[in-house]
């Protein structure tokens, strides 16, 4: 690939998917919101309000064999990373049509079709994975990328630091996007670390870091391919942080006592939809009825999901313990 | 189970050397496989098992890994996800607690909670059990912790024959296997037969008929029970042994076809008493097979303390011949 390949392309078309897959993900997850004050979705929920433009910014940059590896908030990533939205939703219902037979729930949405890991709900426990499918690839020879996605609660995590030692040891091509929304539950970032710059914290393992603006897309897209296009050329990682916001409660059983509702609505007028949408308009590269298309065509794929999942099945009971190991060979 | 005895060429060989006997066949057969650890390269391995396989195998596939056993225990259940045959070791079952994480959350989840689209097919060796004074932080058996866990299989190799031929099986399994190693047998020396190979990781084995007791045991506790035996049967107590090897899952079937005959059972167990893998055992017997008692059941364990460093104290602290006879007398109401 040539540098030139490392530069957004800002065609119109381009531009207006990247804004479609925003909202696409803001549509869906506030149908999620709704669902479960409805009941229909139970468990913790987990919400990337805010956040988009980073799976949508680094995601869309990955080829089809490469790797995906996620938090418990990754509903986004999913869904960018081309599983179905009739599959995520089934799952968040807990229905056998869920990308994960619905035994994993909003928490644990896998897709092998999509090399989609998971859905981790340790706190860093998707980073040692990734270091390990990383492993593989480059016991192999061969030039696939795997992008993990964590929180920035989880530099706290020895598993953090581990890895990271791992993949910069080992040269793994793993590329650690953290996403730094400033709070891990309740907690500021200022409160849990000593170095409040993440990305300084790769250099020490001498692994490649840069951070970015997590709130603009078109920044964390040409952050994203020259991350990715530096993984698949040296082999080896690549740090990015994303500084971003969470604009919702962390799940749905936070009543917010850890921050003030000013400093939520500062951050409402920097979220990655309105300032992409404004940055379009106001270069005249987007009209009206376009917008009006993307609500349309993203309300009816919503619709159709919701309709999936209400019709969709119950495991059967005396499946329950089936695949807590492989069926037996036949 | 063919029995070393009835091939034709047998060689002399340690417990150690069949493991590395073991891994060396596993990775000329298979180009997938690799061993990763702390000191598996340079070092040989803390217990010396892969002394040697560095310069035959290189590097890559003789990996030591820095101290960071959740790391590389995540990395090694990442690689078989994506395809490879890792053999992990963790240097012994006390470092295996850093590791937890990733193997409960993620090797022994990941299948039934992707909806049996992953599976982790690793293995996972480490040392266990007491006897070397080594203290309260090297010395547990926490197989029966391991043991509780739906999605990963425990096995205990107790003899030349499972020393060298689980492996093997354990890596063909699409699921994560752990193997425990009691670090007491490393230097038993025996007879093995030359052609020696896989063997089955799911079945019980009796390694002593008897008719008047089953004493039922695995790993480090085997030889200790066999002695028992012997010297049960000077006092004319004829006791049948049996060697679990599989610690989950367990092979209920043969257990309760010896305590059926025999109507009277002692578990001999390295784990604590409390919450143990005897327990269970225990609880399975007296479930499916109450009404064949003769006698309650009995359990040697070991005492319920951090193992100590002093010979005497450790000695006293885990299962030993005498108790398991004197147990085994109790049964038989013969104290
Ligand atoms: C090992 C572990 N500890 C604690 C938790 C509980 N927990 C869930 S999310 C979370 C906050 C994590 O924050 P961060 O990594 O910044 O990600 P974010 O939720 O902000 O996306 C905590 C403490 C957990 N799931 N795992």
């Amino acid at each position: 690939m040539s540098a030139a390949a490392d530069k957004p392309r800002l065609s119109r078309a381009h531009v207006l998917d990247l804004l479609k897959q925003m909202i696409r993900i803001r549509r869906f997850e506030d149908k999620c919101a709704e669902l479960y004050t409805r009941e229909k979705i139970r468990g913790f929920l987990h919400l990337y309000d805010g956040e988009e433009a980073v799976a949508v910014g680094v995601i869309p940059v990955l080829e089809k064999r490469d790797r995906v590896v996620a938090t418990y908030r990754e509903h986004g990533h999913a869904l960018v990373r081309g599983v179905p939205m009739t599959a995520v939703l089934a799952e968040m219902y807990g229905r056998l049509e869920g990308c994960s037979r619905g035994r994993g729930g909003s928490m644990h949405l896998f897709d092998h079709a999509s090399n989609f890991y998971g859905g981790n709900a340790i706190v860093g426990g998707g980073l040692p994975l990734a270091a390990g499918l990383a492993l593989a690839d480059r016991m192999r020879g061969e030039p696939v990328v795997t992008a993990c996605f964590f929180g920035e609660g989880a530099v706290a995590e020895g598993e953090f630091h581990e890895s990271l030692n791992l993949a910069a040891l080992w040269g793994l091509p793993v590329l650690f996007v953290c996403e730094n929304n400033l709070y891990a539950m309740g907690t500021a970032l200022a409160l849990s670390e000593s170095e409040t710059d993440i990305q300084r914290k790769a250099a020490c393992y001498r692994i490649q870091a840069e951070a970015v603006d997590g709130m603009d897309v078109v920044a964390v897209e040409a952050a994203g391919r020259r991350a990715v296009h530096a993984v698949r050329e040296t082999g080896k990682p690549y740090f990015l942080e994303c500084r971003t916001y969470r604009l919702r409660a962390h799940s749905m059983f936070d009543a917010q006592l850890y921050r003030d509702k000013a400093e939520v609505e500062a951050w409402r007028l920097k979220e990655p939809i309105v300032r992409f949408q404004g940055w379009l308009e106001a270069n005249r590269m987007i009209h009206a009825d376009d917008l009006v298309r993307i609500e349309a065509e993203i309300a009816a794929e919503i619709a159709e999901a919701v309709a999936f999942a209400e019709s969709g099945t119950w495991e059967p009971l005396d499946q329950l313990t089936r695949f807590t190991y492989a069926d037996k060979a036949a | 189970m063919a029995t070393a005895q009835a091939k034709a060429q047998t060689i002399e060989i340690t417990y150690r050397e069949a493991v590395r006997e073991a891994i060396r066949d596993a990775l000329k057969r298979d180009d997938r496989v690799f061993l990763m650890g702390e000191d598996v390269g340079r070092y040989g391995g803390c217990y010396a098992v892969s002394k040697g396989l560095l310069a035959e195998f290189g590097p890559e596939r003789i990996r030591d890994t820095p101290l960071s056993e959740s790391g590389f225990t995540g990395a090694g259940i990442g690689a078989a996800m994506a395809g490879m045959r890792p053999i992990v070791e963790l240097m012994t079952v006390n470092f295996s607690l850093l590791a937890l994480d990733q193997i409960l959350n993620t090797a022994a989840t990941v299948r039934h909670m992707s909806g049996n689209q992953f599976g982790a097919p690793v293995v996972i060796r480490m040392a266990t059990g007491a006897g070397r004074q080594l203290a309260a932080q090297h010395s547990h058996s926490l197989e029966g912790w391991y043991a509780h866990i739906p999605g990963i299989k425990v096995l205990a190799p107790a003899t030349l024959d499972d020393a060298r031929g689980m492996l093997w099986t354990a890596l063909q399994d699409p699921d994560p296997v752990l193997i425990f190693e009691n670090v007491m047998l490393y230097n038993m020396t025996g007879k093995l037969a030359a052609d020696a190979g896989p063997v089955d990781i799911d079945k019980a084995v009796v390694r002593r008929a008897g008719k008047d007791i089953s004493l039922v045991t695995y790993g480090g506790s085997l030889w200790k029970t066999l002695q028992a035996a012997d010297a049960l049967a000077a006092e004319g107590i004829d006791a049948e042994v049996i060697d679990l090897r599989s610690l989950r899952p367990l092979d209920d079937a043969t257990v309760m076809a010896s305590v059926s005959k025999t109507r009277r059972a002692v578990i001999v167990d390295e784990g604590w008493r409390t919450g143990s893998l005897a327990a269970e055992i225990c609880t399975r017997i007296v479930e499916q097979a109450f009404w064949e008692l003769d006698a309650p059941v009995g359990r040697v364990c070991s005492e319920e303390v951090p193992i100590p460093y002093p010979r005497h104290l450790e000695e006293a602290a885990i299962p030993q011949a005498p108790k398991i006879i004197a147990a085994a007398k109790a049964a038989l109401g013969r104290a």
